[in-house]
Formats: C-alpha cells, structure tokens, sequence
C-alpha cells in the first residue's frame, strides 16, 4: 500500500447526499482517478494533500440535459455570429485552445466552461441517428467533461412501424440495436409523431396525445407507452427521456399530465418540464397561467416520474430543438432567422434566436413557473436543476437559480420587477421554500447521476470516479457557486479558481444492451428500402470514442 | 482518429473487394462503391459515375519523394521541422484548403492556425461562402437528402449542373429514386431548371426556365413577391429577368401546390452578380414557401468534404470559415480574411496549403504574393501549388489511401473504406507531426 499514489482532499465540509453525508467535515481519498477508501495504514501518506479547510466539498456537476454537440448545436453556432463578436472570447493559452461564447460555445469553450462551473458531466439531450458521428467528432474536441448523448427515436419510421404492426418485441429490439449503433445513451422522445406530421406537411403537428399520426396511424400516447415499455424491459439505466407534445403552447398542462400517465407505472422523465406547464388556451396571453400545482401533485405521488426543469433566464438566447414544428412557431413570433432541418426517417429540428423579456407576461411566468417546479416538488431526487442550455438559458446561469432556491429574498426582489400579472398567475410570491446546501447537491449532481443510472458519478463513495468540486462559501450563492475553489476531474486538479491547470479530455458514456439480433435482417431490408447512406455505413464504431465507458444496465 | 475498418473480400490470386466505400470526389459523397483492388490498383469500381470511376481507376501513387524542400528530395522529418518553423516564425500565417481531407485532419489544421495565431480558411470561401453569409443572415429551411428522395415532389435546380458535376444526383437523391411517399419515382416528380443556359441537367428537366445572366437576384424577388400573391408589372418582369411573367407566375404556382419542394442551388447563383444577396433571396423564398407548403433548399456543395470543413472550423472557432486567430481568439470576417482576399492583399507572411491548388486558380496578385513567401503544400499529387512550395508533402489519397470521416454536403457524415496502402503519409500523420514540433517550440502542453 505505501507506495500507493494518494491525493486526500483534507479537513472539508463534505456534501455527498448520496452517501447520507450533509455538511460533514471528513477527508477524502483518491487512488487511480477513483474515490478510495482512506488506506488502513495510519502511516500511508497521500503524495498530494488539498487542503479543504473551511471549504465546501461535493461531487462534480451532472447536467443531464444540454445541448451541447452535434448537427444541430453546430448549425446554431454557424447562424449566430453577430453574437460572438460582441460576446466574451476565449484566449488560447499554453494549456487551452481558444474558443468563443455567445449563447452557443464552441466546443473547447464548452468544456472549459462547464469544468470552471465545477461540472464535469454533461448529456446532449437530442441527436439523431444520422449525427450520431458527428456529436461523437464534437466530443473528442470537448474537454474536461465526461458526455454522452439521446437519441431521437420518437418520430422514428421503424418506432412507429412496429406500433402500428402491433410488434413489441421488435421494437424493443429496434431500440436496443439503435443505441448500440449510435453509441448513444438513452431513448429520447421528442413531440413524439408531432415531428413526423410536420415533415409531411405544412404547418403539421399533432395537437394532443391521443391524436392519429397520419400515414402510420399511431397516437403519440402508443409510441409513448409502447417505447418507455420496451425500453424498461432493456433494463437501461435511463430508460426514457420524454420531451412532451405540444412544447409552449398556452394549455399544454394536460398533454403533459396525460403523458405521465402513459407511462403505466414505468420509469419515465420529463424533461425541461417547466414548457410544458401551462394553463390557459387559444394561444391567448390573457389566459396563460401556471399549471405547476396540480402536476407537482402528481409527480409527488408517482415515484416512477423524474422531472428536470428547464429553467428560463431573461435574456437573449438561442432556441433549439428536435421539434421542428416548435421551431417554426417560435420562428413566426420571433420574426428573425430560421433554420429547419428534416432527417430521414429520423427527425427534425429547429433553430431559432429567442429572447425572453422580465416586462413580457408569458415570459416573466416562464421564469416563475420554472421556480415553481423546484420549490413543489417535494423529494429533490426527482427534480433536477437545467436551463435546457441554451433554450431556456446558459449553463452558466446555475449559480444565479442556486441564489433564487436558496435565498427566496432575492427571489422575490427579482419578481417584483417582472410583469406584475405573474404574482397572480403562478403561485411564487407565496412560497417559503429555500433549497439547503445539501438539497442543491443532490439537484445538480447526486440525484441526476442515480436517475441516469451512473453508478460512479454524483458522489463520493468509494469506487465512485474522482470528479470533485471545491467551494468556497459565501452568503451570496450565486458567488459561492460560480467560481469553485478547484475542480478535480478523475484525480486531477483540472480548475484552480476557474483557469484551467489541466484539459483533460473525458470520456464518453453510452449504453450496450442485449437485444434480440434476430430482429436485424428486418431492420436491415427498411434501412435499405428508404435510407440514403448504406447499411454498412450507419454504425458508429469504437475508434469513434476518443475514450469510453459502457454504463451497464439495472 | 476514426478509422473503418474497411469490409473485404479477398482471393489467394490477390484480388479482394472493398463494399460499400465512399467517393470523395464531389459532395455526393456516394457510400455504396464496390471497389476491386489487385496489386495496389483499382480494377474495377462499381457503381461508381463517370467521374468517381476516373477519381477510382486513374489512381496511382505518385511516385515521387514524400517530402520536397526546396524542391529537393528530404526526409519527412526534415519535411516536419522546416515546416513548424516557418509557421512559428511568420506574423500573419494562414492555413488554407482543407475540403479535400478527412474531419480528423482537418481538426489538427484547425488546432495549429489556434496555436501559431493564424487565419484558418476553406475552400468555402471561394465556392458556397456567400451561401455561408446568406445563411447567417435568414437561416435555411433544409433536409437531409433522403428526405428528398422520399418526398421531393417538385425538384428545382437553379444555377447547378448536377449531370456534370454531381453525375448521380439524379440518380440517387432528387429525381429516379422510387421514395416512401412518390412510388413512381421519377414519374412522381417535376423537375424544373434555372439557368442562364442550356446545360447537360436540362435535358433532365420538365421544365427549363433561361433566365438572363446576372438578374437571378431579380428573378428569385419576382418569385418572393407573386408567391405572396403581390401584382408586378409583366413588361418589368420581362425586362429585369429576361422570362414572361406567366412563366414566373406558373412556377410560383407550382411550388405552392407542390407537397413536399426542393430547391437545389449551384455556383451559378453563389457566384454571379448579387453573391450572397442572391442566396438570402433563395433561402427568404424556401422560408415564405413554408407558409404554403414544405419546401427546403441546399446548395449542391462541390469538393468531397468541404461541409466537413464548414462543420470542423464551426465547432472549433464558431464560425465557419475565414476565422482570423491574431489576438488569440477566432473572428470572423469574410473579405478581410479569406485566403483569396488576405493574399491579394499582401498581408500574409507563410502560409500551409492543404489539398487545393491556389496556385492553379486564384488571382493573379494573390499567386504573386503567395510565391514570394514561404508556405507547406500537402497534396496527393504534384500541381502548381506544390512545385513552388517550400516544403512539398505527398500525402496518401483519402478513401483511397486512408480512412476518416467525411460529410457529405447535406451535413451527413460518412467514413471512409480505404483500399489499400500508400507509402506516403496522411495529411493527418503530416499534420499531427507538424502540430507536436509547433507545441514543442510555443511551449504548448495541450
């Protein structure tokens, strides 16, 4: 044991819910890039002491749902310049490339970014198949972070074919064969069969769950169920994350109450939840309202329902997403540019620049109904701090919704300059709650690590990969948050008061499960009926990931 | 880097198959080449278009030096050490080319402009950068080509030539491929083009539409207003578009009925009078058709992966071509540092040209200046460009020689399934080779 490398983190208050740890002073062991236990040895020494006296220690950041790589995120940067030329560069130094920022970063200022914010996980939440290659290429130029990514499967032809033929085990096998041929970690749903509607024709979506998807005649309720189904039955260890039909619309609070009861009791989550929390109807915006009461009611008393929120920040921004109607909505009230594109057989995306205004009244209840969802929902293990960066807002904007969860003070104070309806329509003015520290380590890190299923990520057991974020407190949360003390990413210090010592380079995490490969021949005579790119030519291989890790399944 | 382990049959004479590999010879980027190889040769390529056969079968390993300095045989090592010194020594250095590489080496292209300060910049810049700037401005309404094989209903090409420059566009993506929603193939379609003239695709077209030279800004307005049902006056339409307005009116028309358009746009719109201005127009119609109908556009992108190039420079700086790295970050400004205007200009010092020949097709003033000063050329073969290079790579071909990842010009990504070995080296070993003695002399640790 003596000639062991130690690293300890000494003497810091130790926030690891995962473990049951809240705000205890103890020290910490690395060995070989993982959390150790402390060597039984009284005389071991570790070869390298970090003093953490006086300082906050908790587990590097997971951000489970960003845009961060790939066709679409590239194209935004491509449309954006006006942008980058007024907004904060990054400076090539002897250990970092450059990059820029504005509301979509390049790859490099991306890596950098979110270790300087002590995260050091991060998933891309929608990349279709097709790209799958290319958000891989992005990885490997993404530092500091490990990553993986969703992939789009609820507009997908084979999805919807194998609902409609009635043909579960297929496509369970479908499933499982597209996640190993894309590397990708999980199922994604977005708008699900609205997407499809949109390719088809003009102005197409589908309005409600239970609405037939023209040409394959299924509902969006049976590619929900039968999906999450299969999916469950893969035993993956994020089974589904769903990104409800009808995103934004005034009303849509009932699409989403419904698509949680579509899950029939499996594991499901709902992503950037706050969207879909609205009351009112007609697209009028004297009747829009928040609707987070009655669905946090529900997802109080589901426990197979896991939310993130999809935080709103006012400012300007980009919206993107794999809901191509939405993009041509938000394009029609916005007025600027707009990028659309359609995959085959896939999906779509859209891309649009938004900005969102604390004077307008639908935006300023955005922001609160996004408040809401963190201070109702009653167990923090199922609710999950995100911006859907950069839709809702950057990831940099955590620091400032740590202050407003934890210091209702200054929560308040920035209500009181929103449009003054929002004190009517949503329920804020009259919540009390104020987040712990202990309560955001589990929202941005220990509890978005378990509903991913990484067992090594989100706290500080031994075995768990040494991904360490150091604080150093301060009464005002957004300060204590947006600069870490040090951030240690597989052992080593990678961010010393947000400069970048080290630029690791990470590693990917996706999923291999077993799924009948009898189903491939089928698979196989659709891909080559309708697909533009050969069979052979699909897969990605493993000389695609830079580094890697198969996360295994529960 | 990626690499595809290519899917062979092979035979005791020596012969063996290489299925599905990819041609790189111009934005189709076709997957589905059959290639059959003996003794360090292409024998047969199937599938392949008459230019992916040329680009298959004439291949041959030059057998010349791997590396040249001076214009005298040198060993690569010596090739490696002049070469980071001069991009190391100069003040406004520019690496330039890049279309004609795989993504893997093009990210080490784009990683040594960051390190030495330099102007990186594509091919892009003198083929569909305008649609680049076009596409900055109004965004674009696009699909991967697949889509349009299995929905196009109205295919519209304007200012392409597909039939001679992309021979199995037809083919394979806009107008036989029997798709999900048109099981007649090319019965299901209608296929219109805008040219200024006749050109081989037309015979391919139900409808040719001549347009006078220089006014396809004109004519793509005239389509934008009687689309959005605004009266003009026919003697003015004539006058400024050279076309009647009835023909104008009968193809806004059809774009409106039309289920599911395209509209595919060449260099003929990118780079005649109006430039990018005649892009916006195309991409702000595509956009109001969207109103009517689903209708998306794409420019028919020439060399095998200049949107590769386009998507590599993006990610990495933000922009995605002409980026400028002076002060230590990356700006963007088309004409001020695009290769073309930068040594028109005079202003750079050395340069590293990569899989293109300006010295075959840019100005005069710019091949004047690019001669008096230092630059690396890497090319599979010998051209204008290496032979007055002070240090000369001969690099392997990519899809032929070596592997990587290309995107073909609807932003799909494709790998490569070489053929067999060259003795020369990749651009990616020149250039991560050239990258580790920049690091060394800049004291970089990245």
């Amino acid at each position: 044991m003596s000639s062991a490398d130690y690293t300890r983190i000494s003497g810091g208050t130790v926030y690891d819910p995962a473990n049951g740890i809240d705000g205890v002073i103890k020290d910490i062991w690395i060995l070989d890039g993982r959390i150790a236990d402390a060597p039984s040895d009284p005389s071991v020494r570790p070869s390298r002491n970090i003093d953490a006296t006086g300082l906050v220690v908790m587990p590097g950041g997971v951000d489970m749902h960003c845009h961060i790589a790939g066709p679409k995120v590239n194209v935004a940067r491509k449309m954006r310049p006006e942008e980058k030329r007024r907004g904060e560069v990054l400076h090539r130094t002897l250990t970092t490339h450059s990059g820029t920022m504005g509301s979509v970063p390049s790859t490099f200022a991306t890596g950098y970014k979110y270790a300087g914010l002590g995260y050091t996980t991060a998933f891309d939440a929608a990349v279709p198949p097709l790209g799958a290659r290319h958000a891989h290429e992005e990885f490997e130029d993404t530092p500091c972070i490990d990553k993986g990514f969703y992939v789009l499967m609820g507009n997908n032809h084979f999805v919807m074919q194998s609902l409609q033929e009635k043909e579960p085990q297929k496509l369970k096998a479908f499933i499982g064969w597209l996640l190993c041929a894309t590397k990708g970690f999980a199922p994604k749903l977005v708008n699900p069969g609205g997407v499809e509607v949109w390719k088809s024709r003009q102005g197409g979506n589908v309005s409600g769950i239970d609405e037939m998807v023209e040409h394959f005649q299924v509902t969006p309720r049976q590619i929900i169920t039968g999906v999450t189904q299969a999916a469950n039955e893969l035993r993956l260890p994020h089974p589904v994350h769903i990104h409800c039909n009808n995103l934004g619309m005034p009303g849509n609070w009932e699409t989403t109450l419904e698509t949680m009861r579509s899950l029939e009791g499996h594991r499901g989550h709902i992503t950037h939840i706050q969207f879909h929390s609205y009351g009112g109807g007609d697209g009028d915006e004297n009747t829009f309202n928040s609707k987070v009461v009655p669905l946090a009611e529900y997802v109080n008393t589901h426990p197979n329902v896991t939310i993130d929120v999809g935080q709103v920040l006012f400012g300007s921004t980009t919206s993107m997403t794999g809901d191509g109607p939405l993009g041509y909505f938000l394009s029609k009230v916005y007025g600027g540019k707009w990028f659309s594109s359609d995959t085959e057989m896939e999906g779509g995306c859209g891309i649009t620049p938004i900005k969102y205004r604390n004077k307008s009244l639908v935006h300023a209840l955005q922001w609160a109904i996004g408040l809401e969802w963190y201070l109702l929902v009653n167990d923090p293990w199922r609710v999950v701090m995100s911006t859907d960066h950069p839709n809702g807002g950057s990831f940099l904007a955590y620091p400032q919704i740590i202050r407003f969860l934890m210091d209702r003070t200054y929560r308040r104070d920035v209500l009181a300059t929103c449009h003054p309806m929002v004190r009517e329509r949503s329920t804020l003015m009259d919540l009390d709650r104020e987040y712990t520290l202990n309560e955001i380590a589990i929202i941005t890190r220990a509890g978005p690590a378990r509903i991913l299923g990484l067992p090594n990520k989100g706290h500080l057991g031994p075995g768990a990969d040494a991904d360490i974020t150091i604080y150093t407190p301060n009464d005002n949360k957004e300060v204590m948050f947006e600069m870490p003390r040090l951030v240690i990413k597989s052992g080593r210090v990678i961010v010393e008061q947000s400069e970048i010592r080290e630029a690791l380079i990470g590693k990917t995490l996706h999923v291999q499960p077993h799924y009948d490969v009898e189903v491939e021949p089928s698979i196989q005579q659709w891909f080559e009926k309708y697909y533009s790119i050969r069979w052979r030519n699909y897969p990605v291989d493993l000389s695609y990931l830079h580094a890697s890790e198969v996360v295994p399944g529960i | 880097m990626a690499h595809t382990a290519s899917e062979v049959t092979a035979n005791a004479e020596g012969l063996k198959v290489i299925y599905d590999a990819t041609c790189t010879f111009c934005g189709c980027v076709c997957d589905d080449i059959d290639l059959t190889v003996q003794d360090n040769h292409i024998t047969e390529a199937k599938r392949a278009c008459v230019l992916g056969k040329a680009w298959f079968l004439n291949h041959s390993i030059d057998d010349r030096p791997s590396c040249l300095i001076d214009g005298k045989p040198a060993s690569l090592e010596a090739g490696y050490d002049r070469a980071a010194r001069i991009l190391t020594d100069a003040r406004y250095p520019i690496v330039y080319g890049l279309s004609d590489s795989p993504c893997e080496a093009q990210r080490v292209a784009v990683s040594i402009a960051d390190w030495i300060n330099g102007t990186v910049d594509t091919t892009t810049s003198v083929c569909h950068g305008p649609s680049g700037m076009a596409f900055q401005g109004v965004g674009e309404v696009t699909c991967s080509l697949g889509e349009v094989a299995n929905r196009g209903d109205l295919i519209i090409f304007w200012g392409a030539n597909p039939a001679e420059s992309h021979p199995r566009h037809f083919t394979r993506y806009s107008l036989m491929p029997k798709g999900m929603f048109l099981p007649n193939g090319r019965k299901d379609r209608t296929c219109v083009m805008v040219d200024v003239r006749r050109t081989k695709s037309a015979k391919a077209a139900d409808i040719f539409i001549p347009i006078k030279p220089r006014c396809d800004f004109e004519a793509l307005w005239t389509l934008r207003a009687l689309v959005k049902g605004v009266e003009l006056d026919p003697e003015q339409v004539k006058a400024d578009t050279g076309v009647e307005i009835s023909v104008w009116q009968d193809l806004a028309d059809r774009m409106k009925a039309a289920r599911f358009g395209v509209m595919f746009f060449g260099m003929g719109l990118t780079m005649t009078r109006g430039k990018h201005a005649n892009t916006e127009a195309l991409l702000a119609l595509t956009k109001d058709l969207n109103a009517f109908t689903r209708f998306v556009s794409k420019p028919n992108r020439g060399h095998g992966n200049v949107t590769g190039a386009d998507n590599v420079v993006s990610w990495r700086t933000g922009y995605p071509f002409g980026v400028n790295h002076a002060r230590g970050y990356p700006r963007f400004n088309p004409g001020e540092y695009t290769t073309s205007d930068v040594l028109s200009r005079c202003e750079a010092d050395a340069a590293m040209m990569i899989a293109c020949d300006p010295m075959a097709n840019f100005s005069q003033p710019a091949r004047n200046h690019l001669a008096s000063i230092p630059y690396i050329a890497l090319d599979a073969k010998e051209t204008p460009t290496t032979r007055a290079a002070a240090v000369a790579f001969t690099v392997a071909t990519y899809g032929i020689n070596t592997g990587g990842t290309v995107y073909r010009m609807d932003d799909v990504p494709i790998p490569l399934r070489p053929a067999f070995d060259s003795p020369h080296p990749s651009d990616f070993e020149v250039l991560s080779a050239i990258e580790s003695r920049v690091k060394n002399i800049l004291g970089i640790r990245a």
